[in-house]
């Protein structure tokens, strides 16, 4: 149970955290993530106090709490079998020892494969542009706004665009956001989204920007048309910076269902996608469709978003996410 | 019929083929498919587990008469079983008084604005009604600006005020409605979490102080499983009268409508089907229940090309589909009508078996279409009834003449090929044609 011992540790570690900010930032976090967790866990525990050997009604409670946290029905089916196989190769019987091997094999999926780098990448000689997509409304302006407020607070110089000439309000509400978190903007209402990106990258290299973020329209995965528009985009700014954009993020609805590993699977065919950002954790959602996208699309999660505050971001960490959902369960 | 059914599903279920009687033993593989698309189709897993169980109950024991196969029986039982749990009870959009009050509730991002622009043109086109809007969203920015935009394009007034309370503002709106002579009253709000007390209880107020028809909960087709937490959470405050089921372009099955009509007797008013303003469909439990078990949406194609189509031409083309004299002049004459019928892309993802021929994503740029259309414009009427003479120079020609690439010419001649023979294939019952 390497991997098991291994979490345990990080868990009683951040207990003893003394760096203040730190803690605030788990406690956060927690917050955010308790009635995930109470929920998640609560469950689990009654399971172990319900079935104290291991049967098939177990499993199939099991199952069913997995399912409930929309990780995914193929993961899930997976995760399963895979369970299986251990307690028969095994042996195991006691519930309370199961709960840890369950553990580490949710661990498992997240951390198995080549795992990216959840840091976001700077361009050393030039502006890093961070270009945000999703499908309708899941928080892609209000992710950028916090990501204004985060660097604009670490002191860099950040501009918006407002990709979005589409939708009605979106280039407004983007602006409204620059004003708040006191960053450069550039927006051209109704005008060619592409050409837009053009003109505002050109002028955050003029004005010498450290962080430029592009909002762009959301757009459902099916819609060609639209995603031929956003690989223009997405050339635009490979052509004029290079190396740009480097961070294409994905953000993702924490209450979205199997879609979400359609949506994963097209947004990274069109765009290079380098990392997730799970908004609204702040409900009772649970957002686990991105452990099954981790494993089919292996994408990882960057930032999750807690609230419709500019300062409700958090930088996803997975120990602290196990941590939310299982701390009372080890 | 289950030839349009989810591959993995219907091969389930083709084992049932050729038995006399349905019995417990050979309907479980079918179940547990059954269940597996159901949870893929985002269906709650409890709503699952107790459709999965009636339907057994329902099809055990079930004496299969002669003439019928017991895998059709079996499927019509899981049919008609999701069809009455999605349309029981429906209560259409209320539009019987003179003057009506709707709300609009739901989470952030669930499409309540756009929805409020597309009811207010529904009621306007349809109903003959003089709607207006009421700017009920002070939190997020450019909320309002974006509901104003909305009004703008389409002409309708909106009512909005700098107060901090949102009860007043819709009580001033509703007044501002009747002084001006306007009948149907749209209230957007902001979107909220179910379990934000504070903003829940905004909601209440307004309901309990405000004559409203409609409370309508719009809620988003690509949730998952938390989808009944939000409903039960809004409707337990707010006792629902309707809902919205938003983002169905999309390519998720929607089981969230299943695990609503299942919990709730709330009816699904309306489906949003496109960004545009005229993207509210109205909803039919059979393709709600034709889609989460994925078979193709014939019906609605089927009612989509009647009126378009005249019966006459329909009946010319298939007698020259059946004979392979199906040329370039009658493709320009479908494509034509095809046109007629909206997005293509919306008739396509209809058709059965779209899903395994890998088309279900598909889509078709409006220009695409144009470009085709010019292409065959240039070609003489000969070249249309022969288009096996097309050969590199009159290519060119054609290319030239209709401004596009000879490269977009092949393709076109590629495309036109493969949908002659996929018609022979319709025509010699490989495959079946909804029209
Ligand atoms: N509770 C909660 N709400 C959020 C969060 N992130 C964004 N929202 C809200 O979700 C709604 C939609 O957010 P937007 O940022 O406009 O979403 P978008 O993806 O840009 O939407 P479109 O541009 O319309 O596609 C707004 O009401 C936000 O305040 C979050 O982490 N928690
Ligand atoms: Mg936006």
């Amino acid at each position: 149970m390497g991997l098991f011992n291994k979490l345990k540790n990080l868990v009683s570690k951040k207990e003893e955290v003394q760096d203040k900010k730190e803690q605030e930032e788990i406690k956060n976090y927690e917050q955010g993530l308790k009635k995930t967790r109470e929920e998640f866990v609560s469950k689990l525990n009654i399971l172990g106090i319900k079935y104290t050997k291991v049967s098939e009604e177990y499993f199939e409670e099991l199952e069913n709490i997995l399912i409930m946290a929309d990780i995914g029905v193929n993961t899930v089916m997976k995760f399963m079998d895979k369970l299986r196989d251990r307690v028969k190769h095994e042996n195991i019987k006691d519930t309370a020892y199961l709960k840890e091997v369950i553990v580490d094999e949710l661990l498992v999926i997240y951390v198995e494969g080549e795992s990216l780098s959840d840091k976001i990448k700077m361009n050393e000689n030039g502006p890093t542009v961070i270009l945000m997509v999703g499908v309708n409304g899941v928080g892609k302006t209000t992710t950028i706004a916090k990501l204004a407020h985060k660097y604009g607070e670490e002191g860099k110089k950040v501009m918006l665009i407002a990709g979005d000439t589409f939708r009605a309000g979106a280039v407004n509400q983007l602006e409204i956001w620059a004003k708040r978190t006191n960053s450069l903007f550039y927006g051209k209402e109704g005008s060619d989204p592409a050409s837009v990106v053009y003109d505002g990258l050109v002028e955050a290299k003029e004005k010498n920007v450290d962080i430029v973020l592009i909002d762009t329209a959301g757009r459902l995965q099916n819609k060609v048309n639209l995603m031929k528009e956003l690989e223009k985009i997405n050339k635009v700014i490979s052509t004029h910076i290079e190396g740009a954009p480097q961070e294409t993020l994905l953000v993702i609805d924490a209450a979205t269902g199997q879609n979400g590993i359609m949506q994963a699977k097209a947004f990274k065919e069109i765009t290079n996608i380098t990392g997730i950002v799970l908004t609204k954790l702040d409900g009772t959602a649970k957002g686990g469709i991105v452990l099954a996208i981790k494993e089919e699309v292996n994408l990882p999660v960057k930032f999750i978003g807690l609230g419709e505050k500019m300062t409700d971001l958090k930088p996803f960490d997975i120990e602290n996410y196990i941590y939310g959902l299982f701390k009372d369960m080890v | 019929m289950f030839e349009y059914m989810g591959d993995r599903l219907s091969k389930a279920i083709k084992n049932i083929r050729g038995l006399g009687k349905i019995t417990e033993d050979n309907i479980n593989d079918a179940m547990k498919e059954i269940r597996l698309a159901l949870l893929e189709a985002d269906v709650n897993y409890m709503v699952v587990k107790e459709f999965v169980a009636s339907v057994k109950e329902k099809a055990l024991g079930m004496e299969v008469e002669k003439s019928l196969k017991p895998d059709e029986v079996f499927i019509k039982i899981v049919k008609d079983e999701l069809v009455s749990l999605l349309g029981g009870d429906y209560v259409p959009l209320d539009t019987k008084e003179n003057f009506e009050v709707i709300m609009l509730c739901g989470l952030q991002g669930s499409g309540k604005t756009t929805t409020a622009g597309k009811l207010a043109n529904l009621l306007r086109k349809k109903y003959n009604r003089k709607p207006l809007l009421i700017a009920g969203d002070i939190y997020r920015p450019a909320a309002i600006k974006q509901l104003e935009d909305i009004a703008t394009s389409l002409n309708i007034p909106v009512f909005k005020e700098d107060k901090k309370n949102v009860l007043e503002i819709v009580n001033d709106g509703i007044s501002y409605a009747k002084d001006n002579n306007l009948d149907y009253v749209i209230v957007d709000t902001a979107g909220r979490l179910q379990i934000d007390e504070k903003l829940m209880e905004e909601l209440k107020e307004i309901a309990s102080n405000v004559k409203l028809n409609e409370i309508i909960l719009v809620i988003d087709a690509m949730m998952g499983q938390d989808a009944i937490n939000v409903i039960t959470g809004f409707n337990d405050a707010l006792n629902l009268t309707g809902c919205i089921l938003t983002k169905m372009d999309g390519d998720t099955k929607g089981g969230v409508a299943l695990s609503l009509r299942h919990l709730t007797n709330v009816p699904i008013k309306f489906v949003g089907d496109s960004e545009k303003m005229d993207g509210l469909s109205e909803f039919y439990p059979e393709r709600m229940a034709e889609r989460i078990l994925d078979m193709g949406d014939i019906l609605s194609i089927a009612e989509k090309v009647e009126g378009i189509v005249s019966e006459e031409e329909a009946l010319e083309q298939a007698k020259k589909m059946k004979t392979g004299s199906f040329d370039l002049e009658d493709f320009l004459t479908t494509f034509k009508q095809i046109r007629k019928l909206g997005p293509l892309e919306n008739i396509i993802k209809m058709l059965p078996q779209a899903r395994s021929m890998g088309l279900n994503n598909i889509s078709v740029d409006p220009k695409d279409m144009a470009h085709i259309e010019a292409i065959i414009l240039s070609m003489t009427p000969y070249e249309r009834r022969h288009p096996e003479v097309l050969k590199a120079t009159r290519k060119q020609r054609i290319a030239k003449g209709s401004g596009r690439s000879v490269e977009e010419v092949n393709r076109l001649l590629k495309q036109f090929e493969m949908m002659k023979s996929m018609m022979k294939n319709i025509s010699n019952g490989k495959m079946k044609m909804p029209f």
